[in-house]
């Protein structure tokens, strides 16, 4: 029977299936924070456990650190002690650690890629459920919580059960302004936060083949916010190009080994999706959410709608809160609302790519003076990249906030935080009740939609903004 | 992990569909680096207004749902972040068993890892017990024949996979099951060093 890309790699990490499709799978990496491990190498002193492979494993400190300068270390003492306690795990079981002041320092799902430590083909997890952006590299990457980060550690397998196939085909070709954030927004907004649930989603057809890496990993990067276990793109050429040469990339012959194993890691003619979705790509638009949740969305033209209209009544019920929680009326045009601060960032939109549009936009140009815009790369690479590039220059003279890496405003552990009722334009993923800030008002957008609404002080169309 | 026993409690409903893991348990009780003691930042933001005094209003703050030992919920339950805090801060509140039409892959999976036992049920039926929990009725959960009594004579019917329904029952360390299999996993090691060298050089 034909294969999909999901069924190939999952087969190639069996280490046992039982009858009723418990299985144990060979987990070839493994990505460790600080936030979501501590629970785990306790688990493993407790039980005298040691760490099965510690070169498979990478740790770094993302969530909790300051994005101001860290020459004093981290204020905040809880924070302060979760970096450490990582520090020191990552000692004790012999683990490679990027500590505050490595330059390689940045967000798990940033670093990943740019050390060529994400390779086509693998099984890769982290306790942090946006690891499904390394599916952009077509290996199968996925979220887990404590105790399964605790199960990796000790046996470098998991106990999973398979999941079904779900094809989501994008064919024809994006108008000017329209970013792959667009594309995910609007895919989530079709299939619902749930429509992915017990699904590993394959993103095929034109739109994808022609995205570069950077793009691909932001659309991989929502698959969650669609319920999805897990995305994928075939890895092709471009993904080949971006991993050569990076340093925990194979090397020499190792190489043409890996490239022809990764030549073979695509869906064959014919295999069985359980779910099929299309979309035309001509369609999508520039897309802002209004709600509480991704799948609220609108496009930057429309308003936002009228809980009176929606007949489901859980629904109903659900939008109103939203509704109030964001401060919004019903029927405001979407170019109506203002806003207070924005957030360029996150493993979504922290790339550097991310970092050259929004450059783009706001070259010579000023941020309104009612809001207060920070840009913070996902990783220091990125960083020194953009600084190389004189980005930092353009988008210090335009107002924007210019910071160290991390996860920063886009789950607010550290100081940077949306306070009560602010409203802002964020680059990242979640727009949930609380999440930036409790409060605080997230509309989710692409890079350049915020970069817009940064200098205009509401949103505006990216693709009449000159 | 204690063994799942098929116990008899009243159950809170909070009305919401998608509840998220940011909902369930804060991004500043994520600093700990214990299991334990998170029930105080349980639905936090529902709970305690800005100055952290109580919201009346909301449901486990009222008695005596305050010490209801179930859940019940809307769809997508446990949607979002990957934290395991979540059903830690659950479990610490004392609640052992969460109903919903659904609930988000990494949320279910993660019950199971602390002894909670997740139920999917259809959405007429979960709004038949939520009525009861509005009421005051106690349900007994008994996840051996995998039934939720509610004192008539039609108990429900649950489905569960029978390993993850194994494990709770016995209160499995599943570490320690995998690590029986030391043997085979080395030996798939083995065999992937020679199909896949550059992963261990
Ligand atoms: S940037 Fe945001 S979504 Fe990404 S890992 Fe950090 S907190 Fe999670």
């Amino acid at each position: 029977m034909p294969k999909t890309l999901y069924d190939k790699i999952w087969e190639s990490h069996l280490v046992e299936e039982q009858k009723d499709g418990t299985s144990l799978l060979y987990i070839d990496r493994h990505l460790v924070h600080e936030v979501t491990s501590p629970q785990a190498f306790e688990g493993l002193r407790i039980n005298k456990r040691k760490v099965r492979a510690p070169k498979s494993t990478l740790a770094v400190v993302d969530h909790n650190v300051p994005t101001s300068d860290r020459s004093k270390g981290i204020k905040d003492k809880e924070s302060a002690i979760q970096v450490e306690a990582l520090s020191k795990n990552c000692k004790d079981f012999g683990i490679e650690f990027f500590g505050l002041t490595d330059k390689r320092q940045g967000i798990v799902h940033v670093i990943g890629p740019e050390q060529g430590f994400t390779q086509p083909g693998m099984t890769i997890v982290c306790g942090d459920s946006h690891t499904s952006t390394h599916g952009a590299f077509g290996a199968l990457a996925f979220g887990i919580g404590t105790s399964e980060v605790e199960h990796v550690l000790a046996t470098q397998t998991l106990i999973q059960s398979r999941a079904k196939n779900f094809k989501i085909c994008v064919d024809g070709k994006l108008p000017e302004g329209v970013t792959a954030k667009d594309v995910i927004l609007s895919i989530i907004g079709k299939i619902g936060t749930a429509g992915g649930t017990g699904y590993v989603i394959e993103y095929c057809g034109e739109v994808f083949r022609n995205f570069s890496m950077e793009e691909r990993m932001t659309v991989c990067n929502m698959s969650i916010e669609g319920g999805a276990r897990a995305g994928l793109v075939a890895p092709d050429q471009k993904t080949f190009d971006y991993i050569k040469g990076r340093p925990m990339a194979p090397q020499n012959k190792d190489w043409d080994k890996a490239l022809a194993y990764w030549k073979t890691l695509f869906t064959e003619e014919n295999a069985k999706f359980d779910r099929e979705v299309y979309l035309n790509g001509n369609d999508i638009v520039p897309t802002v959410t209004w709600g509480t949740s991704p799948q609220d969305i609108s496009p930057v033209t429309g308003k936002v709608p009228d809980p009176k209209t929606e007949k489901n009544e859980d629904r109903k019920k659900s939008m109103l809160r939203s509704l109030e929680y964001m401060g919004l009326e019903p029927n405001t045009p979407i170019q109506e609302i203002s806003i207070d601060k924005v957030f360029i960032g996150s493993c979504t939109n922290g790339r550097i790519e991310d970092l050259r549009a929004v450059a783009k936009v706001v070259k010579g140009k000023k941020v309104n003076k009612q809001v207060s815009a920070m840009v913070v790369p996902g990783s220091g690479l990125v960083k020194i990249q953009a600084e190389k590039e004189g980005i930092d220059k353009i988008l210090k003279e335009a107002g924007f906030d210019w910071r160290e890496p991390g996860c920063s405003m886009c789950l607010g552990m550290n100081p940077d935080q949306l306070k009560p009722k602010e409203r802002c334009a964020s680059t990242s993923n979640r727009n949930f009740e609380g999440r930036q800030g409790r409060g605080g008002r997230t509309h989710l957008v692409s890079p350049v939609m915020a970069a817009a609404a940064a200098i205009e002080g509401k949103f505006v169309d990216i693709r009449k903004f000159s | 992990m204690k063994k799942f026993e098929r116990f008899k409690a009243l159950a809170a409903h909070v009305s919401i569909m998608n509840v998220d893991t940011d909902m369930i348990i804060p991004k500043q009780f994520l600093k700990t680096i214990k299991r334990t003691g998170l029930g105080a930042g349980l639905f936090y933001e529902l709970r305690f207004d800005e100055k952290g005094n109580e919201i009346k209003d909301f449901i486990l703050n009222q008695a005596p749902f305050n010490k209801a030992k179930i859940l019940i919920s809307g769809k997508n339950f446990g949607c979002g972040s990957s934290r395991e805090h979540a059903p830690w801060a659950l479990l610490d509140f004392g609640i052992k068993c969460v109903i919903a039409p659904s609930f988000a892959d990494i949320f279910y999976n993660n019950c199971f890892k602390n002894g909670i036992l997740p139920i999917v049920l259809d959405e007429k039926l979960v709004k038949e017990l939520s009525e009861l929990a509005d009421k005051k009725k106690e349900i007994e959960i008994d996840l051996e024949d995998q039934k939720i009594h509610k004192g008539d004579n039609r108990p429900i019917d649950f489905d569960i996979d029978p390993f993850k329904k194994e494990c709770l029952m016995k209160g499995y360390d599943d570490i320690a099951l995998t690590l029986n299999k030391n043997q085979k996993i080395s030996t798939f090691e083995d065999k992937k060093k020679t199909l896949t060298p550059w992963l261990y050089t």
